[in-house]
């Protein structure tokens, strides 16, 4: 199968090969993103790259270990060798890996760590990577939190193993939001849910008397959240800080609103609004409370998503007849559409890398997720189901999660990378629709040491 | 004007529900019961004597919901990706318009409803055309417009479960719901 990565990587290159090859090609240097690259993918040679992930020791050591080992397997570009075949015991940071005994398992990357209460009570997490076939130390790094937080050291661990090992930013310290489902198909209980990316510490923010729809982060102010509650007789799209759980209307319209979305910086709201039966996309500046009106044909026109600078804003229209993708500037003017095949696309939404829109395809009796340039060429679909709906961007912009129906059953959360390998179902495995991924938590650490050991791999 | 209908009746709506939350008891958190003892002899006390009398159900009272929703029909549907009122459903559109015409005090909320097959916000907006189309043929027969609201709950209300054709078709759907001005 022949696919144009457009996000080229190392780790996408160390898939397409046997192990031997594999090893030789994670010491290239990552590709420089935005450089397109094709790449032979054939799903039959297919390899993740083998990394021992040695229990780190320490209080909640064990603990770290697992959750870095479940992020990197369920990303696809990596395989946790099963720690019950680790020859190599007593592994500690002051030393490097017996290399022999770890090639011997077939490990091409060996994690260990420790975990290091302080005297302010904080915990020290210091880890080291290792290539034991090139015998050189990949990275090292050491976070410090307090014990509660070691969950979210983890994730900055894998953070900083994906990006080494990949060339790419990480997404585990982040954040879904989604709306979880209990009930039968006819009694339906649906609450705002928020959770960690891996789907660990679920949190309801609603109480399930309302219906939610189209939760979404502000991508500048991550504690800032929108989000649409449907009631029996209302609908209202509501502001709310995660902090403080201040919540607020965005304002009574005269009309049944929806789909609301921030731009960018925060600073503004897309949505629509429905009158006399007529879906058009408004704008609203967040700091005056102006409200401007984008389109104004009789077609459906809803779920915009901004640009990432802000200055375009792609939506879904059926003024032609059938659903269709469009874009616009970020005032309204210049709609024109940009997909180009057959069926209905709905529920678009732009990449946080600016070059692509992920979108929910309609044709030939099933669901699909799929991305195409934002001009819309170069189409490509993810994954197909019988049914499956939202795509919504991982922060490095590798994935997109989105919700997925069986037949007559349950709608879960899944993800799809970019090349539509890996399709898995997202950490969280309850009921849910709807998610929306945050950014990362906070900025990953700008020096990971690369290259300033004495027996640092080559960089 | 709808908008502002649609509030106040919220807010009426949840200062019901705060009155009957005061009235109701407060919920009492499980408490382990002792197991009843078995009873020896008849689980009940004598045999009850006497007739029993029967009778029709009363019709439903002219003027109200229920009168509404058994005589006339509070549910007209739609073909796939349409909000065009079927000629079949006209018969029924104009007899709510009747009804209405005769209990001048009723108001209604049109509630538009889609399948599964399709994305959220689409659905959402797809059911508001539909609901839309009743309220527009209401209209049309002499129903005053401010006596009609209208929601789209897109496919978040189905009446209909399963993934078949037929449920689909159940729930592509506008329902008229009473709001005021008749008893249930």
């Amino acid at each position: 199968m022949r696919l144009n990565l457009l996000l080229a990587s190392a780790a996408a290159l160390a898939l397409t090969a046997s192990s031997v090859q594999t090893q030789a090609q994670v010491q290239a240097p990552p590709a420089q993103a935005g450089q397109p690259v094709e790449v032979e993918i054939d799903q039959g040679v297919l390899k993740p790259l083998q990394i021992a992930v040695v229990p780190f020791t320490g209080d909640h050591g064990t603990d770290i270990s697992n959750v870095v080992s479940g992020n990197l397997r369920r990303s696809g570009f990596f395989e946790p060798l099963d720690p019950a075949g680790f020859i190599e015991t007593g592994l500690t940071l002051a030393n490097a890996p017996n290399f022999p005994q770890w090639t011997q398992i077939g490990a091409q990357a060996v994690l260990y760590g420790a975990v290091t209460p302080r005297a302010d009570n904080r915990l020290d997490v210091g880890f080291r990577l290792y290539d034991p076939y090139r015998q050189c130390q990949l990275v090292s790094y050491q976070f410090t939190a307090t014990q509660e937080q070691w969950r979210r050291i983890a994730h900055k661990i894998s953070d900083v193993i994906y990006q080494r090992m990949t060339g790419e930013a990480g997404f585990f310290d982040s954040r879904v939001l989604f709306v979880s489902e209990e009930g039968t198909q006819l009694n339906r209980i649906n609450r705002l849910t928020i959770a960690d990316q891996d789907g660990f510490n679920p949190t309801y923010l609603t109480q399930g008397d309302e219906v939610i729809m189209s939760p979404r982060f502000s991508i500048s102010q991550p504690d800032e959240i929108t989000y649409v509650a449907l009631g029996k007789d209302y609908s209202r799209i509501y502001l709310r800080n995660l902090t403080t759980g201040r919540t607020e209307s965005l304002g009574e319209f005269d009309g049944q609103v929806l789909a609301p979305r921030f731009s960018n910086d925060g600073n503004k709201i897309a949505f629509s609004i429905i009158r006399n039966g007529n879906t058009d996309i408004y704008v609203m500046d967040l700091r005056s409370r102006q409200l401007s009106r984008l389109t104004s044909d009789p077609g459906i026109d809803t779920s915009p998503s901004f640009s990432p600078d802000g200055s375009q804003i792609v939506f879904n229209s059926d003024r032609s007849g059938t659903a269709r993708l469009y874009v616009m500037r970020a005032d309204g003017s210049g709609q024109r559409p940009i997909s180009r095949g057959g069926g209905v696309y709905t529920a678009p939404s732009w990449s946080p890398t600016g070059n692509l829109i992920a979108f929910t395809k309609q044709g030939g009796g099933r669901f699909s997720t799929g991305v195409m340039n934002a001009d819309g060429s170069g189409e490509r679909i993810l994954s197909s189901s019988y049914f499956e709906e939202g795509p919504n961007w991982a922060p490095n912009g590798r994935y997109v999660m989105f919700a997925r129906q069986t037949r007559g059953g349950d709608t879960r959360l899944w993800t799809v990378d970019l090349s539509g390998r890996v399709v898995a179902q997202a950490g969280y495995n309850g009921r849910g629709t709807d998610p929306a991924w945050s950014p990362l938590l906070d900025a990953p650490p700008s020096n990971i040491g690369l290259g300033q050991g004495a027996d640092s791999c080559p960089a | 004007m709808k908008t502002s209908r649609i509030i106040t009746l919220a807010m009426v709506g949840c200062a019901v529900a705060a009155m009957s939350a005061c009235a109701r008891k407060p919920v009492e958190g499980a408490v382990p019961t002792e197991p009843t003892a078995p009873t020896t002899g008849p689980a009940y006390p004598t045999a009850p004597t006497g007739p029993i009398s029967g009778g029709n159900m009363g019709a439903a009272a002219p003027g109200s919901e229920q009168d509404f929703v058994v005589n006339v029909g509070d549910r007209i549907y739609f073909d796939l990706d349409s909000y065009d009122v079927r000629p079949e459903a006209m018969p029924r559109l104009d007899a709510q318009a009747q009804w209405l015409a005769r209990y001048p005090q009723v108001t209604v909320r049109i509630e538009g409803n889609a399948d599964e097959r399709g994305t959220r916000e689409y659905n959402l907006a797809l059911g508001a055309r539909r609901a839309e189309a009743v309220r527009t043929y209401l209209i049309n027969r002499g129903v005053p417009a401010g006596r009609i609201d209208t929601i789209s709950y897109g496919k978040e209300r189905p009446i209909a479960e399963g993934s078949s054709e037929d449920s689909w078709a159940r729930n592509r759907n506008a329902h008229t719901a009473i709001v005021s001005g008749a008893p249930r």
